[in-house]
């Protein structure tokens, strides 16, 4: 079978002692990078390139490769402890991450989410061996149409379930929405929102928004209670997860990875909608609803698993069409070029070992990513029982670092002070941060694809009821919306996205 | 305990600036060779940050890194790369134009240096005044490309169809004041021309919707296109330079196929502050004119589809001019165009 060839073909590659060390160093870098906020993968790809100019080019893209997944592993870890989310899916994970944190759970936390992404990103492994080509075929359907019906649907699938006042969510909402369209329009070239502050031309950037309203905004909170301020977490419970934590997380996992391999094939964002779409899935379907948001092992398993298998399919458009879906693989494309191979889908008939070797080697990552992972579970655990006035200023210290560091700007950093101070005052008033974040998120997303696609089609709307792909998207969406105002469902509504007690 | 995890955070950023350094070249300090006892003689004591105004891992960023080697062997000096994106490069830029005129503060920057002044009104700097110009760097290409079932053979075929049916062709480009905007709005004006313009956040989402035959047709830099060429995704008329391409030799040029109005390349250069010693720059055009002399630079860009320019153009005069030059024809062109970007 061809299959089983091209895989033994490419596990000859993955396995030659300097691509496992140096499949091992990418993941290692990338968990390194993805644990600090705002130092992100790209910036560290970015540097490591020039490096990687003198290796072979299998050993270049492996390494690099590595660095990306190894980053949405490790983004998990601040999310999960200390609830400083570094990118917009790390931000589902600290939800209940970090409410088990805060219960003593978190070793299970990490583990779940360590042993999901394993299993996601081993799953998508497959299928990228399987079925990559013929997914990017379908993934290019998709026009700025497309990707507006797709939004919507995970905007409102996700709105649908935010809990509480409905009238106070919505304005969360259309908060995060407001933030999101600070900075120059781009397709007039108008800022918005700017206040003739250059800084804020390219927008506020995502890591400022999480850091600030759920890591500043949660020490705030914490410090104003005696009793907290001294130890977030009550104490340790068991490391591991339960048995009942086992049962519970499986059907999870495997949602999250179908959701996260197939979302993450298209390269117009759909990453991005990849974990709050599996956690609204599991939100809906779980028995134990209204556990979501007080510490919920289903709302860790599912997301982590379906943002890595996320981040594995969405190299599908760039091996097989040398299309890149985010700023790392535009890095990757250049490390392509530099390297003297024509990314697209000629790589995979003139390069065989080079796209087969970097297949087995993200299985091998994955695996790699596991024994880094589970044995460093014990040390994080105990970075809990640091004495909080040690700990905030330290997260803090981080943050700052961290957010600097994307893009050298002072700005930045003001930023999560004010989202801090936000996100305080919010807390307060009873609103929480996670539909603001949601809004921020998926707003731009509606508007950009809306605007173009009525571009292309000089304004006529009926464009996207007459594309077929388009068309299934909005009618889902419109079932989403009847299904939330069921009565009968009204009831769950409450307890979505819940932050605190 | 504590401090085991509080040391791999800090080991976590120390990897990184690490590396930073180390990719910056290993330049031993062998600085020193001009004699005279300046204030300047010892340039440079302490590591040069190059600041990039676009993203990391963008053709400007890959073409700075690639030179930032090689130019601080010469320097016997380290050179730090950052990237200041933002507005159309406008916000990097802005910042080396306040930076200290001592030469430890460089700018990289293209075509967009010539287009700011058009395009945004509160710019905050003159690029003829408030920069001194070191040399210019490369000049890349740019290739007319369409999606591989639009209808035109050639580039003739393509200004007529568009001209015949300018109500329906849409030309795709990477955002307001990208290359790919400005060689869009050339074309348009060289075809005599209207068309519905439909901007994307950067080329790759553009080309992603060329590819997939959301957008008609396109115009970027080879560096983007020529793989999606060579792989026949995308179909391409001509490149917009006096010369073909070595990367795409059945190419012809927009001269050999009828437009030879259409003459844009993305010109990349390198800016110190005004006010920097002249022997500073001095200094800088020197290593810079070595560094594009380096055979590896040569054939690096090669694969990206460009050329190093020829070592007269990696001076300081030579920069001013092509800035001067390049100011007054997209002065015309966009305000022509009647484009805005702030």
């Amino acid at each position: 079978m061809d299959l089983l060839d091209n895989l033994a073909l490419g596990f000859s590659t993955a396995l030659l002692l300097q691509n496992v060390l140096y499949c091992f160093v990418g993941v290692l870098l990338g968990t390194a990078v993805g644990v600090l906020p705002g130092i992100g993968p790209t910036a560290t790809v970015a540097m490591l390139l020039p490096i990687t100019f003198s290796f072979e080019p299998v050993t270049a893209l492996i390494m690099l490769a590595g660095i990306y997944y190894g980053a949405q592993y490790g983004g998990s870890t601040t999310a999960i402890l200390i609830n400083l989310p570094g990118e917009s899916s790390a931000a589902v994970t600290a939800l209940d991450g970090h409410e088990m944190a805060r219960q003593g759970r978190a070793g299970a936390a990490l583990a779940t989410a360590a042993v999901g992404s394993f299993i996601a990103g081993t799953v998508a492994t497959v299928a990228l061996a399987v079925a990559a080509p013929p997914l990017a075929r379908v993934a290019l359907r998709f026009g700025p149409a497309e990707y507006f019906s797709l939004v919507l649907l995970g905007l409102i699938v996700s709105i649908a379930l935010a809990r509480g006042a409905p009238l106070k969510a919505l304005a969360m909402i259309a908060l995060g929405v407001l933030f999101g369209t600070v900075g120059q329009d781009i397709y007039t070239g108008t800022p918005r929102f700017v206040f003739d502050q250059r800084e804020l031309y390219g927008g506020i950037d995502f890591v400022s928004v999480a850091v600030g309203m759920f890591g500043v905004a949660e020490i705030l909170r914490n410090l104003e209670n005696e009793q907290t301020r001294t130890t977030v977490v009550s104490r340790v419970k068991n490391l591991w997860p339960t048995r009942e934590d086992r049962r519970r997380i499986v059907a999870p996992i495997l949602r999250g990875t179908g959701i996260g391999a197939a979302l993450g094939v298209l390269p117009g964002g759909g990453h991005v909608l990849a974990s709050f779409t599996s956690y609204a899935v599991e939100k809906r379907i779980s028995k134990r609803g209204d556990e979501f948001g007080h510490g919920a092992i289903e709302g860790v398993a599912g997301p982590e698993s379906a943002n890595n298998a996320a981040a594995q399919t969405s190299f599908i458009p760039l091996l097989t069409l040398g299309l890149p879906a985010h700023p790392v693989m535009a890095l990757m494309v250049g490390a392509f070029i530099v390297h003297g191979i024509t990314p697209g889908p000629n790589v995979l008939t003139d390069e065989p070992a080079l796209f087969w070797g970097l297949i087995a080697s993200m299985w091998i990552g994955n695996v790699l990513l596991l024994l880094l992972n589970l044995p460093l579970i014990g040390l994080w655990v105990r970075m809990l029982r640091i004495p909080y006035q040690i700990l905030f200023p330290m997260i803090i210290l981080f943050a700052a670092i961290g957010t600097y560091s994307l893009g050298f700007n002072a700005f930045d950093v003001y930023a999560i002070v004010f989202f801090g101070i936000l996100g305080y005052i919010l807390i307060k008033c009873g609103c929480e941060p996670a539909p603001l974040l949601l809004g921020f998120v998926l707003g731009p997303l509606v508007e950009e694809n809306l605007r173009r696609a009525l571009i292309i089609s000089r304004g006529d709307p009926t464009t996207f009821i007459t594309r077929p792909i388009s068309a299934i998207l909005l009618t889902l969406t419109i079932a989403a919306l009847v299904l939330t105002v069921l009565p009968a469902i009204r009831k769950r509504r409450e307890t979505v996205f819940t932050e605190e007690e | 305990m504590r401090t085991t995890s509080r040391y791999r955070m800090l080991a976590a950023i120390g990897v990184v600036s690490l590396v930073a350094a180390c990719s910056a070249g290993n330049g031993g300090a062998t600085g020193g060779e001009t004699a005279g006892a300046g204030p300047t003689a010892g340039y440079p004591d302490r590591n040069i940050t190059f600041v990039v105004p676009f993203s990391a891992g963008g053709p400007t960023d890959t073409v700075t890194r690639m030179i930032a080697e090689p130019m601080a062997a010469k320097l016997g000096g380290q050179i730090v790369v950052q990237n200041v994106e933002g507005a159309g490069g406008t916000v990097g830029a802005g910042e080396v134009a306040r930076a200290e005129a001592d030469g430890y503060t460089v700018l990289m920057h293209h075509i967009g240096m010539s287009t700011a002044p058009a395009l945004y009104q509160n710019l905050g700097y003159k690029p003829l005044e408030d920069f001194e110009m070191v040399g210019l760097v490369t000049e890349v290409p740019m290739t007319i490309v369409a999606r591989k079932d639009f209808a035109p053979a050639t580039l003739a075929d393509l200004v007529a169809h568009v001209k015949a049916n300018a109500d329906k062709v849409t030309l795709a480009n990477a955002g307001i004041g990208a290359a790919s905007h400005l060689c869009g709005l050339l074309f348009q004006t060289a075809a005599g021309v209207k068309l519905q313009e439909v901007p994307y956040e950067g080329t790759g989402p553009a080309l992603t919707d060329l590819v997939g035959g959301q957008v008609d047709f396109m115009c970027d830099q080879t560096t983007n296109t020529s793989g999606q060429i060579a792989a026949g995704e995308v179909k391409a008329y001509a490149v917009t330079t006096p010369e073909r391409v070595k990367s795409l030799p059945d190419l012809p040029t927009t001269t050999e196929a009828g437009l030879p109005q259409l003459q844009v390349s993305v010109w990349h250069g390198l800016y110190v502050p005004a006010g920097t010693p002249p022997d500073v720059v001095q200094k800088l055009s020197e290593a810079l004119k070595t560094a594009l002399a380096d055979q590896k630079v040569i054939d690096q860009m090669a694969k990206l589809g460009t050329a190093p320019v020829p070592a007269e153009s990696a001076t300081s005069q030579a920069h001013r001019a092509k800035l001067e030059e390049q100011l007054g024809t997209w002065a015309k062109v966009i305000a022509d165009a009647g484009v805005k970007a702030s």
